[in-house]
């Protein structure tokens, strides 16, 4: 490799810090990337890659720190200056436009025109047919992008970074979605774009393509550095154990409970994705759950944690398939009122998209599911009503002026006790909560642990899906791990680590 | 704190405010605004908006929308006309069935309620948008009035027919009487039943409703079913005060019911508002109709005005929401 290129790096960030609402998302990250090199960056859920790529890429504007293009400081005001500069970003999710071609997705924003002001299409179809070649992508470019399968959309996407002329070209996870084949294609692109000097970054939770493609790697483990190097001679377990050993600031002090009859049993649930029936997003998982127990659902994104508690709360009864017992019965869940009349209850992971009525005050939101109990003959009583709230508001230490306060005005650890105590108001034996403490302070954190520890003393079966390994390991007694929809381990508390659940949560398909 | 407290005060009573406002202004302006006889006038002519648009309240807080109830209400006008003066003939199975005044009334109402319940169904089984399955639903019924009374008017329905529409009852008009009782029906089912709690939970957040365990489906439908009888009772009132039932009957009317929701502050994306409010926004519209006709300004700049009036409504309201 040409020793000049080495020497100097292209793009180098420099005590980079930034927070949201005073949690850091960053703190004193500092990294450099080279041209004709592809640098891989590593870390767990939440460790801010994304976000440090959205700070390079100009979507976010405003943090502490420098960024530097070839030895000169930057500051974009947005993703469009950042492209013009050169540095072009592949985003996870996919930024195109279904109605539209692919050529007028790939010139969007930069159409090339004639010399009366109209769209030049035979230009642009030239022009992106032959760039879709590279990519043997052999479609007609007027083919309208909904009409292609989401691999083949990834690769559009793709397409229309190649289309910029990138000196710096950021992927993140650009191979979640496609085939194995595409995948080899893609490498063949990089391969080639790393020849001809442009420095690639390559985002991964798959550690077997980083191995295969990169040549440096930087490893972000809780917004900081936590090591980087050549590829070359290192091991994945080393990369690994750099990505780990985070440990929960709060002390957590875990109860002994004792765990009573088997209160659930899931036996080869599987969900089939209804984008693509040959695909599964939970693939034959089968567990089980006692009175009094906490089960802690670990993976990366995309591993199939939540569609694990929407197959079991009945929201896509035409997908799923499996066996589920509560109480020792078979239950046919086939609706979220079947799932709610079995004694289940599900904090979804969005709150205010899926947990809260945000104009509704906090009485009608810790009523809603059980309103049924305050009524009569349709009727709604005031007084019962609002003493059941009351009871949920005290009992939780929800901090409210007046439970006629609308929920949008509280703090996310409040409004996450009005869902829970929504909940709480239907008596359920199985309550399922997924990412519970995200986006929360730290104090009301490590009491949405003690509630979850306090219902699993009074013997309701536990299900707790968590980003955060450390919250899995502080609050969980039985710990299950997802990798690519399927079931790879189950532990006891006492086996689990973080290493133990990250090797697991790594397990790749052969 | 104080000034505060006033501009809150401000913001909660605004449509009374705007409404005594307007009752002055135009007090000052026609000698014969403020009479028994007008303010009688007024309340009957927004009696059958007032009906409709309770119906309409519910599904815009459902964060859904109807303009078939001008429709619906000529198609139950005409239906309930027909029964009570042809009956209903079967020629293949050499029926007659004649119906009584109550039975009329009761047919034309079904009749809304099956077109809006039909509404509902599109709505949820089929999942059409509320905006377009209304719309097919305003052609459909229209023609299917057109069918009914082939085009001409169903007149010379009797003196009973004529009462509800034109008769008073305790020194208060009938239509005024039913729209009363409606508006406080329907006060009483949004406030205090688990039919009306469910109704703005739908509207405010669909998903977290149905995650919650609520029937979505079955509600949406409830609701799209009553404000098919409201329009199909507002038919019969027109139908009545006319004493016929005119083919082209409430044309536009879904016009004026979506401009009182709006003026009485409801959203149009569901989950906030009054039925107490779109009262308030009928009054405000009736009262300036009746207003501008007595004061002689042309039909055409009274459209012009009223245009302008939901425009300001619109923008106050979202002006006081950011306040908030």
């Amino acid at each position: 490799m040409n020793k000049q290129k080495q020497s100097q790096p292209i793009l180098e960030v420099k005590n980079v810090s930034k927070d949201f609402s005073g949690v850091y998302a960053l703190k004193n990250v500092n990294m450099e990337i080279f041209p004709g090199q592809v640098t891989a960056i590593i870390g767990e859920n939440g460790a801010g890659k994304s976000t440090l790529m959205k700070i390079v890429s100009g979507v976010y504007t405003d943090y502490d720190g420098k960024v530097e293009l070839n030895g000169e400081e930057i500051t974009f005001k947005n993703p469009k200056e950042a492209a013009e500069k050169g540095i072009v970003i592949i985003h996870q999710e996919l930024n195109l436009i279904p109605h539209l071609t692919i050529t007028e997705n790939l010139f969007l924003g930069q159409e090339i025109t004639n010399k009366f002001g109209l769209l030049d299409y035979s230009t642009m179809n030239k022009k992106a047919k032959e760039l879709l070649h590279r990519l043997q992508l052999d479609i007609n470019p007027a083919t309208p992008l909904n009409q292609l399968r989401v691999g083949q959309q990834q690769l559009v996407e793709i397409a229309k970074a190649l289309l910029l002329e990138s000196k710096v070209l950021i992927m993140d996870e650009p191979t979640s979605a496609i085939s194995d084949h595409e995948v080899e294609l893609l490498f063949s692109i990089i391969n080639d774009l790393r020849a001809k000097g442009v420095a690639i970054v390559y985002i991964s939770h798959k550690l077997k393509e980083l191995f295969e493609i990169a040549d440096r790697y930087a490893v972000l483990r809780d917004g900081e550095n936590a090591g980087a190097g050549m590829l070359k001679g290192t091991s994945r377990d080393e990369l690994i154990q750099m990505m780990v050993g985070r440990d929960l600031r709060n002390s957590f002090s875990k109860q002994e409970i004792k765990h009573g009859d088997e209160i659930l049993r899931v036996e080869n649930l599987s969900f089939q994705n209804p984008e693509n029936k040959k695909d599964y997003l939970v693939h034959d998982v089968s567990f089980s759950l006692k009175k009094g127990e906490i089960l802690g659902i670990a993976g990366l994104m995309g591993a199939g944690r939540t569609e694990v508690l929407e197959a079991i709360f009945g929201m896509y009864p035409k997908y799923v398939t499996g066996k589920i017992t509560v109480d020792g019965r078979e239950m046919q869940i086939r609706s979220v009122n079947d799932a709610i009349s079995a004694g289940i209850g599900l904090v979804p992971e969005d709150r205010k998209l899926q947990g809260l009525i945000l104009n509704m005050d906090v009485e009608k939101n810790n009523t809603l599911a059980s309103l049924d109990q305050v009524s009569k003959f349709g009727f709604i009583s005031k007084i019962k009503e609002e003493k059941l709230s009351k009871h949920y508001v005290d009992k939780m230490n929800t901090k409210v002026s007046s439970s006629k306060m609308s929920v949008q005005k509280l703090s996310g650890g409040n409004q996450q006790k009005v869902v829970i105590a929504k909940w709480l108001a239907t008596h359920p034996k199985i309550l399922l909560l997924d990412e519970p403490t995200r986006g929360i302070d730290v104090g009301a954190k490590s009491e949405i642990y003690k509630l979850i520890n306090e219902l699993a003393a009074q013997g309701m079966g536990i299900i707790v899906v968590s980003s955060e390994l450390p919250e899995i390991l502080a609050i969980s007694d039985i710990i299950i791990v997802l990798s690519e929809s399927k079931l790879t381990a189950k532990l006891n508390r006492n086996e689990a680590s973080e290493e133990v659940i990250m090797q697991a949560a790594l397990v790749e398909k052969e | 704190m104080n000034t505060q407290q006033l501009k809150q005060y401000i913001i909660k009573f605004q449509s009374i405010i705007a409404l005594l406002l307007m009752c002055i202004v135009l007090s000052f302006l026609s000698d014969s605004f403020l009479s028994g006889e007008n303010a009688w006038n007024v309340m009957r002519q927004i009696s059958v908006n007032v009906i409709i648009s309770v119906g309409m309240t519910l599904i815009i807080l459902t964060g859904g929308i109807d303009l078939s109830v001008g429709s619906i209400l000529a198609l139950s006008g005409a239906v309930t006309a027909t029964l009570l003066k042809f009956g209903a003939e079967f020629i293949d199975m050499n029926l007659y069935i004649g119906f009584t005044l109550m039975g009329a009334l009761v047919g034309g109402t079904l009749a809304g309620t099956v077109l809006g319940w039909f509404n509902g169904l599109t709505i949820t089984r089929f999942k059409v948008p509320p905006f377009v399955a209304t719309l097919a639903m305003l052609t459909i019924a229209r023609g299917l009035t057109m069918l009914l009374t082939g085009g001409f008017p169903i007149t010379g329905l009797g003196n009973n027919m004529a009462f509800i529409g034109t008769g008073w009852f305790l020194g208060i008009p009938m239509p005024v009487w039913i729209s009363a009782l409606i508006v406080l029906a329907a006060a009483v089912v949004t406030k205090k039943t688990t039919l009306g709690r469910h109704i703005y939970a739908i509207g405010g957040n669909e998903t977290a409703a149905a995650l919650s365990g609520l029937k979505i489906k079955k509600v949406k439908m409830m609701v799209y079913a009553i404000a098919g009888a409201l329009a199909g009772i507002g038919g019969i009132i027109v139908t009545s005060r006319l004493d016929s039932a005119q083919p082209n009957a409430g044309f536009g009317f879904e016009l004026d019911s979506i401009a009182a929701v709006v003026i009485g502050g409801t959203s149009l994306s569901g989950g906030k508002g009054t039925i107490m409010g779109t009262v308030q926004g009928a009054l405000i519209i009736g009262i300036l109709n009746n207003g501008l006709v007595l004061l002689n300004v042309s039909p055409f700049w009274q459209q012009v005005i009223k245009g302008f009036v939901i425009l300001l409504a619109v923008v106050i309201e979202k002006f006081n929401s950011k306040e908030e």
